[in-house]
């Protein structure tokens, strides 16, 4: 397993065209910890994962992950989880869920058997064969997010992972994805739209000003900072 | 699933008993325009003649159709690996379209002869195109958030090419066989009439100058019966490949 790493995001802005998406963006997150960027659609939340991910640079400013500052770098320790599963059909949910292993050179039977105990695990035993057609939408993010682990980067960029699920399924998703993270320490960001599922779920909250992105405030998780700093967050949003 | 199939009997036979009383009825001569009774009678008094030349237009047909396929995914390939290419290859590629086969054929039948050669290269010439420029869609219209996730998931670039980039675009292949697949059976008949010594082409040539029209539209029923074979064999093919391209996307 890798050493975890932190992230440092200093002064990012970037442009698409005339569109300012970032303006001035700091914000960090330490080795092992899990921060929430909220913001509403817009804001740039996913520009933003894009570049720390090493997918895209920013006009201005710095990313470093793991103390490396170029795209390849960054690449080489994130992992992301799109905000659609993007799970192949031409693959069942095994075949899924192993293929960072199968890209890193691993054996295909050997990568599917190491998927197979990551099945289990994450309450998705009974699936292995299963299409992406005939899960569930919970499911389908299920089996995104072994794909994610199995990847073994030690840091993992969730995009709104939970957008497209109902709130039922939302809730229990939530409750799982807190099992699941809090099982494996490693640096993650999560991106979403729902500042309560953000602070139920990491460590610290990062909250976004629509276009342009800007920090406006930062929270802590698990209720700290109380009602008021709630509120403050929720303006911030509005 | 069984109601549109009596629906095309249906309409095949109503077209083939007006056609038929049409004929009889009005007295038209056989050289002319012959009844589906007298093709069916041809199609059995000629049928040794026949399914030799069913056997050598098939052996056409496929040998062409086949070398289509191969070049034509490799062709593919390179020209979404290669930006250069694609733009020398493509307009070209493009522009060849507009160069008539029945203008092309006489003049491969003088270089390569009267044999099997050159109408295996007017086949594979016709079917080429389709399956070309299909796969290359294919593979190019992959959805680019795929290739990120890919990207962020360790993949190189043979990689994201094996597992995502290749199956992305085999529907859109498949497409472009069955496309082929309908023009093999016209582009071995081209090739037969431009310098052919057997097949149906040929048959169908001798046949007309005789003014045997029975056996003329007979050899167009064994020919349009291969058709729809390789046709048939594509599809089946597809729905074994790629069982999940009619679900999951």
């Amino acid at each position: 397993m890798h050493a975890v790493s932190g992230i440092l995001v200093t002064d990012v802005t970037k442009s698409y065209g005339p569109v300012v998406a970032l303006d001035g963006v700091t914000f960090g997150a330490g080795a092992g910890e899990t921060v929430g960027l909220v913001g509403r659609s817009g804001c740039g939340k996913s520009t933003l994962l894009r570049m720390v991910a090493g997918l895209e640079s920013p006009d201005r400013g710095g990313i470093s992950v793991g103390g490396a500052g170029d795209e390849g770098g960054r690449l080489e320790h994130c992992a992301l989880m799109p905000q659609a599963d993007l799970l192949m059909p031409w693959r069942d949910a095994l075949g899924n869920a192993s293929l960072p292993l199968e890209n890193a050179g691993v054996d295909r039977r050997e990568a599917r058997g190491r998927a197979a105990e990551l099945f289990a695990e994450l309450g998705l035993e009974g699936f292995e064969r299963a299409r992406s057609w005939e899960l569930s939408g919970g499911m389908r993010q299920r089996v995104a997010f072994a794909r994610t682990l199995l990847a073994e980067k030690p840091v993992l960029l969730l995009d709104e992972p939970f957008g497209a699920l109902d709130a039922i399924t939302r809730t229990e998703m939530q409750e799982w994805l807190a099992v699941a993270l809090g099982a494996r320490p490693r640096t993650a960001l999560l991106v979403t739209h729902d500042l309560d599922e953000a602070l139920r779920l990491c460590d610290r909250v990062v909250v976004l000003t629509a276009r342009p992105g800007r920090v406006a405030c930062e929270l802590d998780g698990s209720g700290g900072g109380g009602e008021p700093a709630r509120e403050q967050a929720l303006g911030a949003l509005r | 699933m069984t109601r549109p199939r009596i629906g095309w009997i249906v309409a095949l036979l109503a077209i083939l008993a007006a056609w038929q009383a049409w004929v009889r009825l009005r007295g038209v001569p056989d050289y002319l325009l012959p009844a589906p009774t007298d093709i069916l009678a041809a199609l059995r008094d000629d049928r040794g003649r026949l399914a030799d030349d069913a056997v050598h237009t098939a052996g056409e047909m496929l040998a062409g159709f086949a070398a289509a396929v191969g070049f034509g995914l490799v062709s593919a390939a390179a020209l979404h690996f290669s930006a250069t290419l694609r733009r020398a290859v493509y307009p070209l590629l493009v522009a060849s379209q507009s160069v008539p086969v029945v203008a092309v054929a006489p003049v491969l039948v003088i270089y390569l002869g009267f044999g099997l050669a050159p109408k295996v290269v007017i086949v594979a010439l016709v079917c080429f195109f389709p399956v070309t420029v299909n796969a290359l869609d294919g593979l190019r219209s992959v959805d680019p958030e795929y290739l990120r996730v890919m990207r962020t998931l360790r993949a190189s670039r043979a990689a994201i090419f094996r597992r995502v980039e290749l199956p992305w675009a085999l529907p859109s292949a498949f497409s472009g066989a069955r496309v082929a697949a309908s023009y093999a059976a016209v582009a071995a008949l081209f090739a037969e009439y431009a310098g052919g010594s057997s097949g149906l082409g040929e048959t169908m040539q001798t046949a007309t100058a005789q003014l045997d029209a029975p056996l003329v539209g007979a050899a167009v029923v064994v020919l349009a019966g291969l058709a729809l074979a390789l046709f048939a064999a594509i599809s089946a093919a597809e729905r074994l490949a790629i069982p999940w391209a009619r679900r999951g996307m």
